[in-house]
């Protein structure tokens, strides 16, 4: 399978368990895992090319101008990460189905998963640096929408935010050395970079550039200093820590620092930062988890100090370094992954994952217990499981490893971390089923069903198979090392053997573990000790640190956000003026070029009418009703001052738009106060009519200089002119630019006046969900309702006008393409059709007659706009390519058919969805509780028997 | 000619701007849509004033007017229509929540984000 698919199938599939939600959990849980296992097997399909040590490319250039192109590239290490990312996922979708409860909503839960499962083969397969940063950040957002799943659990949301914090602090530090490298290489191609050691190296901003990858990695691997969100990101339900946490993000890091190795690793700042990093991390974090009580508290540390454990061999820049952590990559996710499901198990049955409240659960969930006691002797080192191998290949490279002048103190330290690592895996076997059965469980604890336990079941068989049979895997292992290592050098073969003979390495195993042993049997008071020391908590400095940037957040933003929309429009006209000014006095004036109009008596008493309306509105606005209609004198001078220069299309929109936005003006003001007080001091509205009159003398003067003059270059509207009737097949340009030449813009303008009215639909509903139902119900109108509130002449006018408008809109829509009018205008003509109805007939037997949904039609328009656009493809033109002929039907004249009247009709109704949309919501609000919706259109009808009764009857809308 | 469209334009702009200064939303509102009228003819005149030469093509017709702004103004007719519907919405539903049309929030110690959310 191509690895496009390969990447892009758990994205396509994130949509289905969504749709699948209704049908059931274990549809939607299967749904998940046919995804997962599609794309797994696309993955399989590439593993020969891959066991032949090819490399499979592929790539399409997206922006190349950036260089950030779609290339993906599949080599033993990406294959091995994705194997672990869709072949634990497989695993953890089926434990998630049945560790979920019935009121956790699955469908949200595989979405987020499946997001986060692509993003994660996104960056294991990305072959551009720029391409991996993307979906490096995906993981960090879908993974802040898994941890903190379980919305209702404060610790779950601030494990989330605390994780989005730190990994994505971590991903900006690494968009930033990303770049540096690109920009020394001069391509961001991964392929290229990786044949770049030297001229990388050489570079004086290698140093930065290493330090600010670095911090990439180490903040999502959970690296000292920033390990602190892993163990709060714990909050999350099991699967996801199981996932998350022991097989896939926490190992991105990791990955990038193997991916880079070749580039980065073998300098001195390479070997200390990482290194010591790894070591510190390992030690601190071995230490910090013998003394967790909570099961997943334990785990994480544990897992954060072997996460720690390969930082450091990948730190030692050593080829059997490199080997080494590739091979505990692998069997610490097989032995990890179980761990926390059985975790989750304990938790699931016994209601509790405190150790301190368990104990004996060997007698009651032997399953569970097989399965965590061979996975923890795994993880403590014990020979014949695949934790013993990794763990003493690790001994033996710090045997081999100086740092910091003496040569024991690497050896030392991993030995003592090992000694702790060995202790909490004993831990967690004694504390949590050994010992005597207790009766105070919070809950029943029993084996669950095999949908449970399966899962870490089938992690176990690798477990003990490559503990007991190494050379299983020797040979893939060794495959991944050589990809991890490039050109850099050449791996030393060691085969991977549990027995060595009597190395250092041996023994330092042996005092690990009988170390562990002893920490166990003297564990009362170390733990005393431990709590009665004052070890400082990560996330109190977090907590410092984030409390202290809300602080300077405040001091930035309260004297300018401070809820005075009055003085953020002053913030905003200051700045307009001082830009304004910039540009005026920056640039030049040539002399006027064009001569001036003169204007006849009819214009100047047109523009004597503006004026007057527009003066009339800063004086008379207190009258909101008197407001009204000023504003719709306004906007009607100006559809006629558009009429008059050369404008027809926009006249027509203008006053169309000018109909609707007053009915819309109306109907708000049904609930607003009729009438503005006056409350402002007379000093302030003199300041602001003194802003205002600058401001207009701006506007005024710009508008004078550049209409008398021609325009700086040659404008591109002659281009237009000249292939309106040949390219686009239409007389009237303007609409020819609408549907064709600008499609795309037309095609995102209708998209912004949906969302607009689906907005205003979704505000309406706020409203009516909230406390403003109970007063909208029993509102008092202000004014008196007409007696008649449906007069029957308006009933049976608005009626028998209905087909008419619908008739013109139809024909204005359709000679659009050569004359004035179009979709727009038409859209906005039969709305106004309908728009009537309600108005006379009431709102109830209206919307009872009106069969198709707005945000339908709404859907409708913006979807038959981009089929007709995508319909070019076809023929291999770019998207909303236009194509026309002409047709005759007899009897008819020969008439021109358009693709772009097909667009048109898109705007049309996309158009009529979104004005109607909007008029019904605020029509909707209008409802009241105490007059019923009246059965008839007209309160009084003659031909009605019943007519005192409902004539009684005052309201409607 | 020329002179009477700026200053349209001048005194659309200005009353525009005294009324989007005032403390209630409906003359706000009425404001804005002044604003919008002015950027609107502003972006039509740009394509220069030409009187009885509209951009329809005729056979032995050699001056048209400039059609590129009108499209570019025609969507922007629509669209504005869409925002003074959004806004007329938010406006009222404030005033519904809290019987209150002023648009200045005039509790400054208001709390910006949700302290019990806070990380503390």
């Amino acid at each position: 399978m191509s690895l496009f698919l390969i990447v892009a199938v758990p994205f396509l599939g994130a949509l289905l368990p969504g749709l699948m939600n209704q049908a059931g959990r274990s549809a939607c849980a299967g749904v998940t895992f046919m995804v997962t296992l599609i794309a797994f097997i696309g993955l399989l399909t590439n593993a020969p090319a891959v066991f032949a040590g090819e490399i499979v490319q592929v790539g399409i250039d997206w922006m190349p101008i950036l260089g950030l192109n779609f290339n993906l590239m599949l080599d033993a290490l990406g294959f091995f990460f994705a194997m672990l990312i869709l072949g634990i996922g497989l695993l953890i979708i089926t434990y998630g189905r049945f560790y979920l409860a019935r009121e956790d909503n699955m469908g949200e839960f595989f979405t987020y998963l499946l997001l986060f499962q692509g993003a994660m083969v996104g960056i294991v397969l990305s072959d551009n640096i720029l391409l991996l940063l993307i979906f490096w950040e995906l993981t960090s957002l879908s993974s802040f929408l898994l941890i903190g799943y379980w919305k209702h659990l404060p610790e779950g949301r601030q494990g989330a935010r605390m994780a989005l914090t730190v990994t994505g602090m971590g991903g900006l530090a690494m968009i930033g050395g990303m770049l540096i490298l690109g920009q020394i290489v001069g391509s961001y191609d991964l392929s290229v970079i990786l044949e770049n050691r030297e001229l990388i190296q050489d570079s004086p901003l290698y140093t930065p550039a290493l330090i600010l990858i670095l911090l990439g990695c180490f903040t999502k691997s959970a690296q000292f200093p920033f390990h602190f969100w892993l163990p709060h990101a714990m909050a999350a339900p099991t699967p996801v820590s199981a996932y998350l946490h022991s097989a896939t993000m926490v190992k991105a890091g990791i990955f990038l620092m193997a991916r880079m190795w070749p580039v980065l690793s073998g300098t001195p700042e390479w070997f200390f930062i990482v290194t010591a990093a790894g070591l510190t991390t390992m030690v601190l974090a071995a230490i910090i988890a013998v003394f967790k009580h909570d099961l997943k508290g334990l785990l994480a540390f544990s897992t954060v100090s072997h996460l720690g454990l390969i930082t450091m061999l990948l730190g030692t820049g050593t080829t059997f370094g490199a080997m080494a952590a590739m091979f505990h990559i692998m069997n610490h996710a097989a032995f990890k992954a179980a761990l926390f499901m059985s975790a989750g198990i304990v938790d699931h049955e016994a209601h509790t994952r405190d150790i301190r409240r368990l104990g004996g659960l060997r007698h009651l969930m032997p399953i569970t217990f097989v399965i965590a006691t061979i996975a923890a002797l795994s993880m403590a080192g014990i020979p014949f499981l695949n934790g013993f191998l990794s763990k003493e290949m690790m001994l033996e490279e710090a045997t081999h490893t100086y740092l910091f002048g003496p040569s024991w103190l690497v050896p030392a330290l991993a030995t003592f971390g090992s000694i702790f690592s060995a202790a909490y895996s004993f831990r967690l076997i004694g504390h949590t089923f050994l010992g005597p059965k207790r009766d105070d469980y919070p809950g029943h604890p029993h084996d669950p069903g095999p949908g449970m336990w399966l899962p870490p079941a089938i992690l176990i068989v690798p477990v003990i198979l490559i503990g007991v049979a190494p050379f299983l895997v020797q040979d893939f292992v060794f495959l991944i090392a050589e990809a991890v290592i490039g050109d850099v050098g050449k791996l030393e073969v060691k085969y991977i053997k549990i027995w060595h003979g009597l190395v250092p390495a041996l023994y330092m195993s042996i005092i690990a573990v009988v170390g562990g042993l002893i920490v166990m049997a003297v564990f009362k008071p170390l733990l005393k000790a431990w709590e009665g020391s004052p070890i400082p908590f990560a996330k109190t400095y977090f907590d410092l640190f984030i409390s202290g940037l809300v602080r300077l957040a405040r001091i930035i933003i309260r004297p300018t956000h401070d809820g005075s929309f009055t003085r953020y429009a002053a913030i905003m006209l200051g700045f307009v003026a001082i830009a304004g000014y910039y540009a005026w006095a920056t640039g030049t004036v040539g002399a006027p070029t064009r001569d001036l109009q003169t204007a006849g008596p009819v214009e100047i008493a047109g523009w004597l009418m503006l004026v007057a309306a527009t003066g009339g509105l800063v004086f008379l606005h207190r009258n909101r009703l008197l407001a009204l209609i000023l504003i719709g004198i306004v906007g009607l001078m100006v559809s006629v001052g558009f009429v008059f220069f050369s404008a027809p299309d926009l006249a027509m929109t203008q006053i169309t738009v000018e109909v609707v936005t007053i009915i819309l003006l109306l109907l708000a003001l049904n609930f607003l106060p009729k009438s503005t007080p006056v409350e402002s001091q007379p000093l302030r509205r003199l300041r602001d009519g003194a802003v205002g009159v600058a401001g207009g003398l701006a506007a005024f003067a710009m508008a004078y200089h550049f209409l008398l003059r021609d325009a700086v270059t040659t404008p591109i509207s002659d281009f237009h002119l000249a292939n309106s009737y040949k390219g686009g097949g239409g007389t009237n340009v303007v609409n020819v630019i609408l549907v064709d030449f600008r499609g795309f813009d037309t095609f995102g303008e209708i998209i912004v006046l949906g969302i607009a009215a689906l907005l205003i639909y979704a505000l309406t509903e706020a409203l009516l969900d909230g406390p403003v139902r109970a007063r909208l119900l029993n509102r008092n109108p202000d004014t008196p309702i007409a007696g008649d509130v449906h007069p029957m002449m308006m009933v049976i006018l608005t009626r028998v006008i209905m087909p008419v408008v619908i008739m013109v809109g139809f024909y204005i829509f359709w000679r659009g393409h050569n004359e004035p009018g179009g979709g727009f205008i038409a859209g906005l003509i039969v709305s106004i059709g309908i728009v009537m109805q309600y108005m006379a007939s009431g709102f109830s037997w209206a919307a009872a007659r009106q069969r198709y949904p707005y945000h339908g039609v709404i859907g409708a328009g913006v979807l038959i706009a981009g089929l007709t656009g995508i319909g070019s493809w076809f023929f291999g033109k770019p998207f909303l390519t236009s194509d026309f002929t002409y047709v005759r039907i007899p009897p008819f004249e020969k008439f021109e058919l358009a693709t772009a009247a097909f667009f048109d009709l898109g705007v049309f109704l996309a158009v009529v969805g979104a004005v109607l949309l909007s008029l019904e919501s605020f029509s909707r609000l209008a409802r009241r509780a105490h007059v019923k919706d009246p059965e008839h259109p007209m309160d009084i009808d003659p031909s009605r028997d019943d007519a005192p009764q409902s004539a009684v009857a005052k309201g409607g809308v | 000619m020329e002179f009477l469209v700026a200053s349209a334009i001048g005194i659309l702009t200005a009353a525009g701007i005294y009324l989007t200064l005032r403390l209630r939303t409906f003359p706000v509102i009425l404001g804005i849509s002044l604003l919008t009228y002015a950027v609107n003819v502003f972006l039509f005149a740009s394509g220069r004033l030409l009187v009885g030469g509209p951009p329809i093509l005729r056979d032995g017709v050699e001056v048209y007017t400039d059609p590129l702004p009108q499209a570019l103004v025609l969507t922007a007719i629509v669209i504005s229509f869409g925002m003074t519907a959004v806004v007329v919405m938010i406006g009222l539903g404030a005033f519904l929540g809290a019987n209150d049309d002023h648009v200045d929030d005039s509790d400054a110690e208001a709390p910006l984000v949700d302290e019990e959310e806070d990380m503390a």
